[in-house]
């Protein structure tokens, strides 16, 4: 009786477990046919900057607010915290270069991808998905206009701008955070401050790293608020549960990309 | 010159489990008004995507102008589209772009006309929808009839051969819906359009239509002019065109032997 109660809970799980996978598969081929017919209609982007940059202004521009604030407190902790640990070893003026090889290489790319996910990713889901529910992408449709060149991939596009520029944003003035809690706070030597982080951040490992860092995490966290609402059920319950997988996807698959990259970058 | 500039013939189309149309034929001659009437549910709207070929059809086939609209390749449908004009039922506004820019929307994706031009154009059609005054409101700002209205003006941009409405008349005030049904009437003849207009309301559609087609059952149930439909003694047309509670369309939603339902109910 149990052994036959344990096997039909086991054969539910295994069902269950075939069921997701195929529908999860099933959803990564269809983000994969509109990243690819995003793809072939992104000419007019081009051709029609104009687009791209309402749409910049939309995702970037409006994100400026949570990105500073936010940098520029991360900045301030790293130099408290660096400062702490690094005294003990009698090295506080390396603290410049923890502050910034900590942000450039790491935290400006993965705390702003996660910033927008959670700020501008989930409005282009919101967006796209309530445009769909009010029939705005049908009526786009049969005007002979394609949603796909004229709504989808301007966003794209403005997202893979945006989140770079975003991130050496975050980058700098989390620096500047740092700056302000070292040197005139606990009273490390400016000097040291500038010279060592001068010295020791490079241009290509650490720089360069950052920035495509967060040139995949723009197309990783844009493409993922597109397709999620460009596939959210027209329903407000729709809307509102591709919201939420925006941003746990998108957190998810950021984290897990920064890993590999970073696996990559230093081998 | 085809003298039917859209026919549907023997068209079968369905959903996953759901069968809608059953072998529908149906003409629309150049010029005229027809209304495509039957109860909520019976695949009015489905019918006007299946033109539009927003869908394909399981069987039969729809052809505008003498093209097969489901044969046609991505260019070849999107150039018989812009030949169609299709009013949403909540008219499907672009809720980013103001009433001037909706309607200067399908003139600046579809054609090269100059801005100076596009100005004319669109004040020109506002104000045959009557609402030039209200060319700087958002689509927020507008009353539901007031938003159709100027859908109706987006839809009417290019001069389409073809109007389809859908539901023009749903959750009008008597003094909107007498406009909408004027304007339909008088918009189809000053521009020489055919218009498919698809509706429930019996009173609206006797007064304008010149042609008349009843869908129940995913079959043309009864089809002529007003006239001779008000005369019919067909069931079906007398219970839907004096509302009928019971009759050939039955009120219940099938299902099981109600007393059977009740007892087999274990609490």
């Amino acid at each position: 009786m149990i052994r036959s109660k344990v096997l039909l809970g086991l054969v539910r799980f295994l069902r269950k477990l075939g069921r997701d996978s195929i529908y999860q598969l099933g959803r990564l081929g269809a983000g994969a046919r509109l990243f690819g017919l995003m793809m072939m209609s992104s000419g007019e982007s081009f051709r029609r900057f104009r687009l791209v940059i309402r749409e910049v202004y939309f995702t970037g521009v409006n994100s400026l607010i949570i990105i500073s604030v936010s940098a520029f407190f991360v900045g301030m902790v790293l130099a408290l915290q660096g400062y702490h640990t690094l005294e003990k070893y009698g090295s506080s003026e390396a603290i410049g270069v923890l502050v910034a090889l900590a942000l450039v290489r790491e935290l400006g790319p993965v705390v702003t991808a996660l910033l927008f996910a959670g700020r501008a990713g989930t409005a282009i889901t919101a967006e796209i998905g309530l445009m769909k529910a009010t029939e705005q992408l049908s009526a786009m449709e049969m005007m002979a206009v394609s949603p796909i060149s004229r709504v989808i991939a301007p966003r794209f596009w403005a997202g893979v701008i945006s989140l770079p520029i975003l991130a050496a944003l975050f980058s700098m003035i989390g620096i500047l955070g740092g700056y302000l809690v070292a040197v005139p706070l606990i009273g490390v030597d400016a000097g040291a401050f500038w010279s060592q982080m001068q010295a020791n951040v490079d241009w290509q490992f650490d720089i360069l790293n950052g920035v495509i860092k967060s040139v995949v995490f723009g197309v990783a966290c844009t493409m993922i608020a597109l397709f999620e609402g460009y596939d959210a059920p027209p329903t407000a319950e729709g809307v509102s549960r591709a919201t939420t997988r925006t941003v746990v996807t998108s957190s998810l698959v950021v984290l897990a990309l920064d890993f590999v990259l970073t696996s990559f970058m230093i081998i | 010159m085809i003298q039917n500039i859209v026919e549907i013939d023997s068209l079968s189309f369905g959903y996953k489990n759901r069968t809608l149309h059953k072998g529908i034929s149906m003409s629309f001659p150049r010029g005229k008004v027809v209304a495509v009437m039957g109860g909520s549910g019976s695949g009015k709207t489905t019918l006007l995507r299946l033109i539009g070929g927003q869908l394909k059809p399981s069987d039969g086939e729809v052809r505008v102008d003498g093209q097969v609209v489901h044969q046609q390749n991505r260019e070849g449908l999107y150039q018989l589209r812009r030949r169609m004009g299709m009013l949403f039922q909540q008219g499907a506004l672009f809720t980013d772009l103001s009433v001037y820019d909706n309607v200067a929307f399908p003139m600046r994706e579809l054609t090269d006309l100059s801005e100076g031009m596009i100005r004319d154009l669109v004040l020109l059609k506002l104000n045959a929808v009557g609402l030039r005054g209200a060319h700087q409101l958002m689509p927020t700002e507008l009353s539901g009839g007031m938003a159709r209205r100027v859908a109706l003006a987006r839809a009417i941009a290019l001069d389409p051969d073809v109007m389809m409405y859908d539901e023009p008349f749903a959750g009008l005030d008597p003094i909107s819906m007498a406009v909408t049904c004027d304007l339909i009437r008088t918009l189809n003849d000053a521009l020489g359009t055919t218009s498919i207009v698809v509706t429930h309301d019996v009173e609206e559609a006797f007064s304008f239509a010149d042609y008349i087609y009843f869908v129940a059952d995913g079959v043309v149930a009864a089809e002529g002019t007003p006239d001779d439909l008000r005369q019919s003694a067909l069931p079906f047309v007398h219970q839907f065109v004096h509302g009928e509670i019971d009759g050939p369309i039955p009120f219940h939603y099938p299902a099981t032997d109600y007393k059977q339902d009740l007892l087999g109910h274990k609490g």
